[in-house]
């Protein structure tokens, strides 16, 4: 028996008593339990942007060669030779705290049916990963489910995983986040959407059958967690990357004949959200017997059928004459095919199950009238800019160096990336640690995408704008570092509870950092995803509006590596201040985390990176590498790293400290390895571009201007320790 | 009838996972363990209702199969 | 030689391989669905890498099983030439077409990453245009790669000289630090006694192009297309 609908059920729901009040109004009557259900989901948090859609409205999101921006299932952008890129992230943070693995799994199976539902073959995944502590005991498991998770389904479906990062913080300790991206190629005249059309066409459901996993975590995203959500454990989905690869192999045969109208999968809020949405956008109506959906367990409600968030389910409404054609292809997959309902002219959603109306909504109001709020917001304070002259170094330059490559968020990641296949489908051109960017080939083509993911959290909690222009910055630099023309990004913003007004000053401050550097750059947000009420007994995370970036290459063969290659002159380009505020040396070294973050000055960023580009693609550059957290010195280590050669460096300015010199975090540099320093930087001279030659590659050790001098093997034994020895150590 | 199959990987294989398993059990203190084999538990259900017949259909089915007896060895029960 | 590629529901590396043959052949492969029964015509049966249905219950165990794979064992009885990749070497030893099988990698955690084999004989069809002990890098992308086979088998094979890959050092020694995934004697892949079944772990077909880093792998395939 369903419990009577009333207000306090309402609120259990997560529904407010206001927004209760607009479901009565909207209705004219008490709602089913079933359509209070279809009404909660449809308003959380999660699906209905109620908290951000205000701020997000700023975000550029257009340009000449964006082909969708936000508001289908994922951005799609013109990437020259008929093709079009198709991407997005989206995050999994809470499900994956509760149950790592099949957290980690469902969420990169849910980012790639976004792609492929648009009828793009997905071709690389990436992931921006947030991690507590190393000290604390769960973020071991979780980093282990987390891992082992995005592994275990992206090996298994056969898209490979090219990149992402990684940072650990406290903050993360009961609130990890976990951002996957997936990107895919398409045909740019044969785009699929999702806006149901054609009264009377079946609606059909494709993909696994139907349980009761996952019901409401569409609310479940949209909650604060507490000490007993540990409890919550059953409602973490369960994913089947078997018969993901199958939907994948079978939808796309569908797609290459004409009969698709409107295809959407089913993601948060399962069969409800995917319905509404279709049916909405469309502006028709949709009637669905549930009878004919296929179920994996027995007598299951109305109600639950609508909310279950099975996985690897895809609704589609088809050409009525094409019915028999797409049985046989989902027949041939061993895929489940049914027709489980009709589009009406109606307007409305009507559900039925044995026969009775369990749901009858009108479905403008539930769209338009969605509760949209302008929270209330703070200012973070500012913090004040540090002088480099007044922070003692006590380290010296190559203990600190050694230091900093082997901290967990600076070390090497090859634990976590030995365990993605990074190369299958054969177009892996810069694999993770090779390149600034992944370099991914299309097949058949010259052509190469670059991919990236991005954002400094700690920036981001000592200023959001700052932070928020610095993460899209980041992304556009580690682009242009492999010779890519920056196109577009995918965001996804990670913040706290929304009701607390200096969290949504978070993000709206972000969300200005942001706008401006997509503006200055011409770098649009084509998609994205909110993950709010990241809090664990009220501690926020950091504020992480995670960046996924996405450039063309015309020919893969004019990508560079970050490899530093022997007897060239390494000039670092872009200008040094010595800025220690925020730095990772500031944090490890001297055991601050004060001060103002880097500012990003967005002319000066562009300038830098096109310089760079140009000589990269005309030749001129053989190895480039952004500098970004730890700085000049660290970014020359992992150059050196990459490669086992070595380089002797020159005196730094006596104007600016050396550990401020070598570890500062001034933005908008590159380190690059040239034949001729000497020519290279007169032309950087005339183009206004400020450019100084550092050092010379050769040997097996860096040989620093104070006289200390570090191995490779050295720096490679320190770096490369950390997750070894941390996860699969007998230190248990 | 419910047919139960239980694989094991032969005594004479390495079993990884159980080595695993027995040393995550001696980190939390379990002490006295002294071997794990990890295996897996098929359950079958069948619509014979003899339990000679079904017996024999289940040992067909691992066989043929649920284990690999280059590497594994299977057990089979019926129930009622 | 006329080549096809089988393919199961779940494997994936199925484009890889297209792009290496091809790129040895002159022409594109025929694919051969797992539902299918006619491999006539084929002279090369090449299974290649993925997650067959899942790599549920094992690795390549209900591919074993597939209608197509009686057509695969009377192809290999009348002397036909199969190459299995990962999954299709999996596959290879569940169908009894190859001794022996493939455990779980003994780090229990997937390995992606390049490594280096020695080539133990030059004689076949598969590396005659390698030396023998000459070692070339390739991919290795699995769960399931800790070859594994009973004394009697190993004995077998090493008497018959049928081990046609091994784990080595860049420089052709063998040692347990480069025999990631634990394998028996550090065996990467296996021949039958006929020298004309190849089973690998390793995946040649990754690296066929220097773009993507080498071309190692494609002495394999133009051998093949030059049988």
């Amino acid at each position: 028996m369903n419990p009577v609908v009333n207000e306090s059920l309402a609120r259990s729901f997560g529904l407010s008593a206001e927004e209760y009040g607009r479901v009565l109004a909207i209705m004219g009557r008490t709602p089913s339990f079933t359509e209070l259900g279809v009404f909660s989901v449809m308003w959380s948090e999660h699906c209905s942007y109620k908290s951000s859609r205000v701020w997000l409205k700023q975000l550029p999101t257009k340009a000449p060669w964006v082909i969708h921006g936000p508001g289908e299932n994922a951005g799609v952008v013109d990437i020259g030779d008929g093709l079009a890129a198709i991407f997005k992230m989206e995050s999994h943070n809470h499900p994956s705290f509760i149950e790592p693995y099949q957290g980690a799994a469902t969420g990169v199976g849910g980012i790639l049916r976004d792609v492929f539902t648009m009828g793009a073959r997905p071709i690389a995944n990436l992931n921006a990963l947030r991690f507590g502590r190393p000290e604390n005991p769960r973020t071991k498991r979780v980093v282990d489910g987390v891992v082992r998770g995005i592994g275990g389904y992206g090996n298994c479906v056969g898209v490979p995983t090219v990149g992402g990062e990684i940072n650990f913080h406290p903050a993360y300790d009961g609130n990890p986040l976990v951002n996957a991206m997936t990107v895919g190629i398409a045909a740019k005249d044969k785009i699929f959407l999702s806006a149901a059309a054609g009264i009377g066409n079946p609606v059909v459901y494709v993909g696994s059958k139907t349980g009761r996993d996952g019901i409401h975590g569409a609310t479940m995203a949209s909650t604060e967690f507490s000490a007993d959500s540990e409890d919550k454990r059953p409602t973490v989905q369960v994913g089947d990357p078997f018969t993901e690869k199958l939907l994948i192999e079978a939808c796309l045969e569908l797609m290459a004949t004409d009969a698709i109208v409107a295809i959407q999968d089913m993601g948060a809020a399962g069969l409800t959200s995917s319905a509404v949405e279709m049916a909405g956008k469309g502006n028709v109506g949709i009637e669905l017997d549930l009878d004919q959906v296929p179920a994996r367990e027995t007598g299951m409600t109305a109600y639950e059928f609508m909310l279950s968030e099975s996985q690897e389910r895809m609704l589609m409404v088809l050409r009525p004459d094409r019915e028999q054609l797409a049985r046989d292809i989902f027949a041939k997959w061993d895929l489940d095919f049914s027709i489980i309902g009709r589009i009406t002219d109606t307007g409305r959603i009507v559900v039925r199950h044995h026969g009775i109306v369990e749901a009858d909504i009108p479905l403008a109001p539930l769209n338009d009238q969605a509760p949209l709020y302008t929270r209330p917001t703070v200012d973070t304070p500012k913090q004040e800019k540090l002088n480099p002259a007044r922070i003692e170094d006590r380290y010296g330059l190559t203990a600190a160096l050694e230091k900093l490559v082997g901290c967990p968020d600076l070390c090497s990641r090859a634990w976590v990336w030995d365990q993605y296949d990074s190369t299958v489908g054969g177009q892996t051109v810069k694999r993770p640690g090779a390149a600034d960017a992944a370099v991914v080939k299309l097949e058949g083509l010259k052509r190469a995408l670059a991919l990236t993911t991005d954002c400094t959290p700690r920036y981001c909690l000592a200023d959001p704008e700052v932070g928020g222009a610095q993460a899209v910055a980041e992304a556009w630099r580690n682009l242009t570092a492999v010779g890519a023309r920056p196109l577009a990004i995918t965001d996804n913003m990670n913040f706290g509870n929304p009701e607390k007004p200096e969290i949504m000053g978070q993000f709206a401050a972000a969300i200005r950092g942001m706008a401006a550097a997509c503006e200055a750059l011409d770098f649009p947000v084509v998609s994205g995803n909110v993950s709010l009420y990241n809090e664990t007994e009220g501690k926020a995370i950091l504020p992480t509006p995670a960046i996924g970036g996405l450039g063309v290459l015309d020919d893969a063969a004019q990508a560079v590596g970050l490899a530093l290659p022997p007897w060239l002159d390494i000039v670092l380009v872009g200008a040094t201040t010595g800025w220690l505020g925020q730095s990772i040396w500031l944090r490890e070294i001297a055991g601050r985390e004060d001060g103002a973050p880097p500012p990003v000055d967005l002319a000066v960023e562009r300038a830098n990176g096109d310089f760079v580009r140009t000589h990269i693609l005309n030749g001129t550059i053989r190895a480039c590498h952004d500098v970004s957290d730890g700085g000049v010195l660290v970014a020359l280590a992992e150059m050196a790293m990459a490669s086992g050669i070595g380089a002797r460096m020159m005196a730094h300015p006596r104007d600016i400290p050396g550990h401020a010199f070598w570890f500062g975090e001034d933005q908008a540099r590159y380190l690059v390895a040239v034949p001729d320093h000497v020519s290279f930087t007169r032309i950087a001279e005339a183009a206004g571009i400020p450019a100084m030659r550092l050092g010379t590659s050769g040997g097996q050790n860096l040989t620093l201007p104070d006289g200390g001098t570090i191995s490779i093997s050295t720096l490679r034994t320190a770096h490369e320790r950390f997750f070894p020895s941390w996860m699969d150590g007998d230190n248990s | 009838m419910k047919a139960v199959v239980t694989v094991m990987l032969k005594a004479g294989v390495l079993d990884p996972q159980g080595k695993a398993i027995a040393h995550a059990l001696g980190t939390l203190g379990f002490a006295g363990v002294e071997d794990v084999r990890a295996g897996k538990i098929l359950e079958i259900e069948m619509s014979e209702t003899d339990p000679v017949k079904a017996k024999a259909a289940a040992e067909e089915m691992a066989r043929k199969l649920l284990a690999n007896t280059v590497i594994e060895s299977f057990r089979v029960s019926v129930e009622g | 030689m006329k080549a096809g590629i089988v393919i199961f529901p779940g494997i994936n590396r199925e484009r890889d391989m297209v792009i290496a043959l091809e790129a040895s052949f002159g022409v594109k492969p025929k694919m051969v669905w797992h539902k299918d029964t006619d491999v006539s015509g084929l002279d090369l049966i090449v299974i290649p890498g993925g997650f067959s249905f899942g790599d549920y219950l094992r690795c390549g165990a209900m591919a074993a099983q597939s209608p197509i794979m009686h057509a695969v064992k009377a192809h290999a009885d009348r002397g036909g030439y199969i190459l299995g990749v990962c999954n299709g070497f999996q596959i290879l030893t569940e169908a009894g077409i190859l001794p022996g099988a493939l455990l779980r990698n003994a780090s229990l955690r997937f390995l992606s990453m390049d490594c280096h084999l020695r080539v133990e004989r030059a004689d076949t069809v598969f590396t005659r245009q390698y030396q023998t002990g000459q070692t070339f890098r390739s991919v290795m992308a699995h769960g399931d790669g800790n070859y594994f086979a009973d004394t009697a088998t190993l004995d077998r094979l090493e008497g018959n000289n049928l081990v046609a890959l091994r784990y080595a050092t860049k420089a052709g020694d063998i040692t347990p630090e480069v025999n990631l995934n634990g394998s028996a004697h550090s065996i990467a892949g296996i021949l039958s006694p006929n020298l004309r079944v190849l089973g690998l772990m390793p995946h040649p077909e990754d690296l066929v192009d220097p773009m993507m880093g080498g071309a190692d792998g494609k002495p394999l395939f133009d051998a093949l297309a030059a049988a």
